[in-house]
């Protein structure tokens, strides 16, 4: 890419709003907290993703989808029935009936692996699966709602009833997907134990280094004609229709994009934290993603990852101490968000701190042009 | 259903529509020639803007033919009937607020229309040279970096017409381009229309028959959904029953 090229995808203000983040993430947070806590954050760079992919559904395009989870999950399982396989050896299941097979399965009185579980024993084919089978799965449902000119509200609740679907076939078909227990008891991949505290780390770092690549997909996304475009279809639907263009395109590709992003949160997750469950794919987790974005600020990529890291940073700390008290706080935050700083906490940012900043950066950048001007004189007077 | 080929540049045949019964446009038939600037005038619910709505597609006909150029628009979608060179212009300004003065007139440039063509558009000299052709058109040149949002009224009414300008559309369809705007935003416009109406024909609905008078080549009354007359600015003036439903006494 040329140099011009690179400025006008990354303008000076966000470009040093990406270093300050990859800073926190790849230097301050390991260096300043153990590996449970990193381990922890991890987990919720994972619904980052997610946050981001709904930055530009919902921030840029105006499509809230409160089914994100169920791409987070379709990710999330992928991976988990390819580390499941893994685990599940003969050697390692001998005891059971059937070995060979997941215990969730032998528990199930079934006898062999279903047909779609065996393509799960290629690593290759589960990372292409990660994204290719969410971004299917969105892409029919974009093209079914969005062709149809269904949006808004009733598009949200539609995503919702996928969402609630999703949970009752993954609990209710408990022999093929391990039921409301999820698929747990993930050991190795590729033989190498992913429990130990050096795998957290290397995971920890590729979950990152993914973000950023997702992140940097999201700006490249904006800062062509098409990010303009969702801007002018989510104010002015009709009048971009009417200037030539086919308008629910535009919006199944966004929402197979962020779906895609979702779904490689989810293979993270599985990876950080051991297993998948059902509880990760419903309506809650779902709707406790969109909170992520809306915290963060729903127009700002890098405010989404914050939002998902405070919002995640208080459930723990708060549920830790006072279990039930989380969901409540959860709900108010989310109506004071909605109510007191609509854009979050990147247009908390942009208002106040911003235009301090620049004010001392100016004010600097004004002494020390003053400096030299006064040296440039004291010189030519000797 | 008429099959035969016009050298019109629209032929509207039979078209009908009928919303649960209630036919809002009946049986209507008019042909715009080519560098025609049509009017369309009538009283409230005659019918005008549902007539723009069929011809740019967004409403569908129940019955009857609109061809342009000899092709038929009652089959095809709203973007293709754009391609095809229809340009409407809504009632109320229809821009994007969010984005500057700029980026509307970008984004109406017909070039990246896909999704792949508008993630690799790139804003060339071409793009460049034409927006600030037609900004300058449509007096906006000095706010082309401006938030389309703290423009005027009658401002967002000519960046409108700008976006459609850009597009340079074979037909293009005005829904009430003055309504709403002081006397000399009046007077402005309709110096803008009678200089971007060269080379195209153009469809005007408009209430100010001073205004029609100043620029139709041929005037169309409509009353409840059918026309009522047909002819010059003078003609229809004198119409007796143009007069009586419509003009006043």
């Amino acid at each position: 890419m040329s140099y011009a090229g690179f400025k006008t995808l990354f303008p000076k203000s966000d470009l040093i709003g990406f270093a300050v983040l990859a800073f926190i993430l790849v230097v301050v947070l390991p260096l300043g907290v153990d590996i449970f806590r990193l381990n922890l954050i991890g987990k919720y760079l994972t619904y980052a993703f997610v946050a981001v992919g709904l930055v530009l559904c919902w921030g840029s395009g105006g499509i809230l989808s409160l089914g994100q989870g169920v791409f987070f999950g379709v990710g999330g399982y992928a991976m988990a029935m390819f580390l499941k396989l893994e685990a599940s050896s003969p050697e390692n299941t001998a005891i059971q009936s059937t070995p060979g097979i997941p215990d969730f399965m032998d528990w199930n009185q079934i006898t062999e692996l279903p047909w779609f579980w065996q393509p799960f024993h290629s690593l290759t084919f589960t990372v292409l699966a990660i994204i290719i089978v969410p971004s299917i799965f969105a892409y029919i449902i974009g093209v079914a709602m969005f062709k149809r000119r269904v949006g808004g509200v009733y598009f949200a609740i539609i995503t919702q009833a996928v969402a609630a679907i999703m949970t009752i076939l993954v609990i209710g078909q408990q022999g093929y997907t391990g039921g409301v227990n999820g698929i747990t008891d993930l050991r190795t991949l590729h033989g190498w134990d992913i429990r130990t505290d050096e795998a957290k780390y290397v995971f920890y770092f590729l979950c990152v280094f993914l973000l950023f690549v997702c992140l940097a997909v999201a700006q490249f996304v904006r800062k062509s004609k098409l990010g303009r475009l969702l801007v002018a279809m989510r104010e002015m639907e009709d009048r971009v229709r009417f200037s030539g263009y086919d308008v629910s395109n535009f919006k199944i590709f966004v929402f197979c994009l962020g779906s895609a992003f979702a779904a490689i949160g989810g293979a993270m997750f599985t990876l950080q934290v051991g297993f998948m469950s059902p509880t990760l794919v419903g309506i809650v987790p779902s709707i406790e993603m969109v909170i992520f974005c809306a915290v963060g600020g729903r127009l700002s990529i890098l405010g989404a990852v914050y939002g998902a890291l405070v919002v995640n940073w208080a459930k723990t700390t708060l549920s830790e101490s006072f279990p039930e008290l989380w969901l409540f706080a959860m709900g108010a935050l989310f109506i004071a968000v909605v109510m007191a700083f609509p854009n979050g906490l990147a247009g908390l940012y942009s208002k106040y701190c911003e235009p301090f900043i620049k004010k001392k950066y100016n004010s600097i950048r004004a002494n020390r042009k003053g400096d030299v001007v006064a040296k440039g004189a004291t010189h030519e007077q000797q | 259903m008429s099959s035969s080929n016009t050298d019109f540049v629209l032929a509207v045949e039979g078209l009908t529509v009928s919303f649960d019964g209630f036919k809002a446009v009946n049986d209507l038939s008019f042909y715009v020639d080519k560098n025609e600037i049509r009017v369309i005038v009538g009283p409230n619910g005659a019918g005008k803007t549902t007539v723009l709505d069929l011809i740019c597609g967004r409403t569908k006909s129940t019955e009857g033919s609109i061809k342009f150029r000899n092709r038929e628009l009652t089959k095809m979608k709203e973007h293709q009937i754009v391609r095809a060179g229809v340009g409407r212009k809504f009632q109320t300004p229809s821009i994007y607020g969010d984005l500057s003065v700029f980026e509307n007139l970008e984004i109406s440039f017909p070039r990246g229309r896909s999704v792949f063509g508008a993630l690799v558009f790139k804003r060339d000299a071409e793009v460049l040279n034409r927006v600030d052709e037609v900004a300058d058109m449509i007096f906006l040149k000095d706010l082309l970096h401006t938030r389309a949002d703290l423009l005027s009224h009658g401002q967002k009414q000519w960046l409108e017409i700008g976006m459609l300008l850009i597009q340079d559309p074979e037909l293009l369809m005005l829904d009430e381009p003055v309504a709403g705007m002081s006397v000399a935003e009046r007077r402005k416009t309709a110096e803008l229309l009678r200089r971007i109406t060269k080379d195209r024909s153009v469809i005007v609905i408009e209430h100010d028959m001073q205004f029609v008078a100043e620029i139709a080549d041929k005037v169309t009354v409509l009353h409840q959904g059918k026309i009522l007359a047909e002819g010059t600015a003078e003609d229809v003036k004198k119409d007796e029953k143009v007069i009586e439903v419509y003009l006043g006494h």
